[in-house]
């Protein structure tokens, strides 16, 4: 039994518009998405812009509606009323600037998650907000400050605080470092992976950013116009990408090697050659990607059918 | 639409529940109660109200409104000749907010925090605590009875040619005191609101893009700042013309100046209701056309809400 | 050197807070030269965008002391009239956002055609919707004669940035500032906009001064690099020696903590960024994210050194500096 399963996801928004706001049309931003993870492990689901990972994710925890698909969580379906969601599952979001309500105090915004659910003394209830903040690396006084008063890491460290307040054990991190500068995503990084093998969580780790998903993550996924276009190891998608799409988002990368600048530029130009001589093989007339096919056991990328 | 259907209702609940109907006024004491009786039955002001309601809005929309049993005359003709008077000092007002709430917001937005946007924004805050009856009676009594700079009643100086300049010439003359009162309060509003456009637009990262390009601060400003800040002014025209509505009861009344607003207070006060009801469910479609208007004229100025 | 674009010399850019001035860009000297990418990197707040708009003038209140030589021209002081013939011609700049960097009611091809309207006045009309539809082919847009009457919602944020670098180089410039020009981007469109900015360069032969916080950024495109930390030069070397022989503690930590080959833990930087009204205004001003080195480790008015020729580092720590071990407890960052 998978730890968490999705199978055949799809997220469709109405597109309204003419007399009496008629839905004249949808957009798929999620259009049969499949896939699963093993507990304790991160998974990381990439896409550009408008390729539909945020909404997976949103779908996932219930804050977008599910069109049709399933979402399994240790054998358990994942509907709209199941209080697991809420407590097992929790989200860290993009921008810790927003995403933490500036009128509350830090002890407020980590206890909120405890009173919904627990029943604590305001003794405990403090006792466990004072752990959580030293686990997460902040002190204990910080619990009478509002969040203005933080960097952005230590926000983004107060978001996850909250998050694990409820002892979850799968965690959806949406863009959880895009927003920091460079050495403060590694402090946020670090932190990560250390609250999951302390804890045992289960990452979905999504990102626009490939060197970040290859650092954190065991198998990848990636997305493009709300489908996958490739799945396996991250040792598979970055040393044998299957599709050409996973290859030029490979290529796309900037190496932090200057002396390979040219052979990256090279790599690149064959990339782009390649993309523009066969498109037609890896997209349907529409454009839209194919359905997954197994290349090895873990290895599945959106190819047509030889026939 | 559907704004308009249920202020009509509205509008007509209100009229039924008052006291007393179109027979009870007009008819003579002495009448056997029972011919009333017949009357009304013939009438129809025995029907359910919802009937009735139908039977008004039927003849509504055939231009008929009833009659004015004070003035003895159709709704429709009565209204008419107030309509007229009542625009024109709609628009006259319109003008004169727009000609002073322009040069002020600009130079208050642009010259923010400086004495002169100080001064500004000074005559705004008097503007806003300012009641407008007060300032229309205050000016009336200060340019019209002390200076007599303008007349103090009606819309025009009796015995001139309809058409003629001289008519015309008073036409205007009589306006502009009304006008211009009322204008100098309602226009705080666009004032404050352009002031606020301007400094926001100031500092938009397209603007920054302009200066890069070279282009001096006149061109910046005339270009780039101005445009995009007068935008969202047309989407207040649909407000501000519902503001005026309001104003014009106070200020025709202050002025006796013989349009809807000063029609509509002489109404109340006499009981002509079915004179009130066609007057309230008119002010109510012009406000919605007012809306209206603002949407039209937003999405010919915006590219981005241009209709495909 | 004849080379020379342009020449910076003790610039301080300082903002007011309060009543007092702080200094975002405190004391910078750089030269440009033609033909050649000078990356300048640094976190928020290390001062890197408040010294390009220095050099642009688009800063509002700001008191800019120092010298800007640009081609032998002092920039610093000059009046707007004079600025403004520079400006967007010469001398232009690329922004960081594509979605907010254009005017919403305008539509493209009058956008760029202003570029060229301000610059170049003599130009008939006929004659400047060549230049701009041409402009159009150059930064790769397609369709450019029916782009032109588009406004910029109807465009994607890549094809944005297109537009914006045509503005920037609608009269040929001589230096442009490309102030994060992919941030706001998918990685495949900052690789286009890169190799664009590239190709630009070799056909100009202008100066570049790109300003990123992605190292692999700088990688791909600097010829120099310029380290800036806390409104500082810190490190400034080539390219290929400040990626193999990076040396002060900043440059190193700041290459320890981006995801790497084989790299188990990231390193993370002690403390964070001051704010500029709590900059250390003495001594090292990387000192306190690196409490493990010994105060003597440090100069007592940090000056830039020429370690080897073209190689300038801040302050002396460098010598002693080393990653701490993981037992002591400064991985965490912990604040």
């Amino acid at each position: 039994m998978a730890f968490l399963e999705v199978k055949n996801l799809k997220v469709h928004f109405p597109v309204r518009g003419g007399l009496f706001n008629r839905k004249i049309g949808a957009v798929k931003a999620v259009d049969g998405v499949s896939f699963t993870i093993e507990q304790g492990k991160t998974y990381g689901l990439v896409g550009e812009s408008g390729s539909g990972k945020t909404t997976t994710g949103r779908a996932i925890i219930g804050l977008n509606k599910i069109t049709e698909g399933q979402v399994i969580f240790e054998g358990e379906g994942l509907t709209g009323k199941n209080p697991r969601r809420k407590k097992d599952v929790q989200m860290i979001f993009q921008d810790p600037y927003s995403s933490l309500n500036p009128r509350k105090r830090v002890l407020d915004i980590i206890a909120e998650p405890l009173r919904n659910y627990e029943n604590l003394t305001k003794q405990d209830e403090l006792e466990q907000v004072i752990q959580l903040l030293k686990r997460v690396g902040l002190s204990e006084d910080s619990i009478w400050k509002y969040p203005h008063e933080f960097s952005g890491g230590q926000r983004q460290r107060i978001g996850i605080a909250r998050a694990i307040a409820l002892k979850p054990k799968l965690i959806i991190a949406d863009e959880p470092v895009s927003a920091l500068d460079v050495s403060v995503q590694a402090q946020v990084l670090n932190f990560m992976q250390e609250i999951q093998e302390e804890l045992n969580l289960t990452y979905l780790f999504i990102s626009h950013d490939l060197g970040i998903v290859k650092h954190m993550s065991d198998r990848i996924g990636i997305m493009y116009k709300g489908r996958f276009v490739e799945e396996g190891t991250t040792g598979e998608i970055f040393n044998s990408p299957q599709h050409i799409y996973t290859k030029r988002l490979v290529a796309a990368i900037p190496d932090i090697d200057p002396k390979k600048r040219s052979l990256q530029k090279r790599l690149r130009q064959e990339v782009q050659a390649e993309y523009t001589r066969s498109y037609h093989d890896y997209f349907d007339e529409q454009g839209l990607v194919y359905d997954l096919r197994n290349i090895s056991d873990s290895h599945l990328a959106a190819l047509p059918e030889k026939g | 639409m559907p704004q308009v259907l249920l202020l009509s209702v509205l509008v007509f609940l209100m009229a039924q529940m008052m006291p007393g109907d179109a027979l009870s006024g007009q008819i003579d004491p002495n009448i056997d109660p029972a011919a009333i009786e017949a009357q009304r039955e013939k009438l129809g002001l025995n029907n359910p109200w919802y009937v009735q309601y139908v039977d008004w809005v039927g003849s509504a929309l055939h231009g008929d409104l009833g009659q004015s049993f004070r003035h003895k005359m159709p709704v429709t003709d009565l209204i008419g000749q107030r309509l007229a008077n009542t625009f024109w000092l709609a628009v006259a007002t319109l003008i004169l907010t727009y000609l002073i709430a322009i040069p002020l917001g600009i130079t208050s937005g642009r010259y923010n925090d400086t004495l002169r946007d100080q001064l500004i924004t000074g005559y705004t805050y008097i503007g806003f605590a300012t009641p407008l009856f007060i300032f229309a009676l205050v000016s009336l009594w200060v340019f019209g009875f002390k200076l007599e700079w303008f007349p103090t009643g009606g819309s025009v100086a009796p015995g001139l040619e309809p058409g003629t300049f001289p008519y015309i010439v008073s036409k205007l003359q009589h306006l502009l005191l009304p006008a211009l009162s009322m204008a100098l309060i309602t226009t705080v509003n666009t004032v404050q609101y352009l002031r606020s456009e301007i400094i926001d637009t100031k500092q938009k990262d397209f603007i920054i893009t302009a200066r890069a390009k070279g282009a001096p601060e006149s061109r910046v400003y005339n270009r780039h700042i101005l445009r995009n800040s007068l935008l969202p002014l047309a989407a207040f025209l649909g407000f501000e013309i519902t503001g005026l509505i309001g104003g014009t009861i106070f200020v025709e009344t202050i002025y006796s100046y013989p349009g809807m607003g000063l029609l509509f207070m002489d109404s109340i006060a006499l009981r002509d209701y079915s004179v009130v009801t066609s007057v309230v469910l008119l002010l109510g479609v012009v406000s919605i056309l007012g809306v209206l208007l603002s949407d039209i004229i937003l999405s010919i100025v915006d590219p981005r809400i241009r209709i495909k | 050197m004849a080379d020379t674009l342009l020449e910076i010399q003790h610039l301080n850019t300082s903002f007011r807070i309060h009543d007092d001035y702080y200094a975002a860009v405190d004391d910078v000297t750089l030269t440009v030269n033609k033909n050649e990418v000078l990356a300048i990197v640094g976190e928020s707040g290390s001062g890197k965008s408040a010294l390009a708009f220095s050099i642009m003038g688009l800063h509002n209140r700001a008191k800019i002391e120092g010298s800007i030589l640009f081609k032998e021209q002092e920039l610093v002081g000059l009046p707007y009239s004079k600025l403004n013939q520079l400006r967007g011609d010469q001398l232009s700049m690329i922004f960081q956002d594509p979605l907010t960097a254009l005017n919403p009611l305008m539509n493209i091809g009058d956008q760029i055609g202003e570029a060229i309207l301000l610059h170049q006045k003599k130009l008939t009309k006929k004659k400047r919707k060549e230049r701009v539809i041409d402009l159009l082919n150059q930064v790769g847009i397609p369709r450019p004669e029916q782009i032109c009457e588009q406004f910029p919602h109807q465009l994607s944020g890549g094809m944005r940035q297109r537009v914006i670098i045509a503005i920037a180089i609608a009269n040929r410039p001589e230096l442009l500032i490309a102030d994060e020009p992919t941030t706001a981007l998918d990685v495949t469109i900052q690789a286009q906009i890169l190799d664009l900015i590239r190709e630009l360069k070799e056909n100009m032969h202008a100066g570049i001064i790109l300003i990123t916080h992605d190292l692999g950024v700088v990688a791909e495109m600097a010829d120099r690099v310029a380290v800036m930390y806390a409104g500082q030069i810190v490190e400034l070397a080539d390219v290929h020696t400040l990626f193999e022989k990076p040396l002060h503690p900043y440059t190193r930590s700041l290459l320890h903590s981006v995801p790497n080959e084989g790299q188990d833990k990231l390193h993370v930087i002690q403390g964070i960024v001051p704010s500029l009204q709590h900059l250390p205004r003495r001594g090292c001003r990387f000192a306190e994210r690196i409490p493990w080195l010994d105060g003597s480790a440090h100069e007592e008015q940090p000056e830039l050194h020429e370690v080897e020729p073209e190689h300038f580092v801040r302050c002396t720590c460098y010598r002693h500096f080393h990653f701490p071990a993981e037992r002591e407890g400064w991985t965490h960052g912990i604040s």
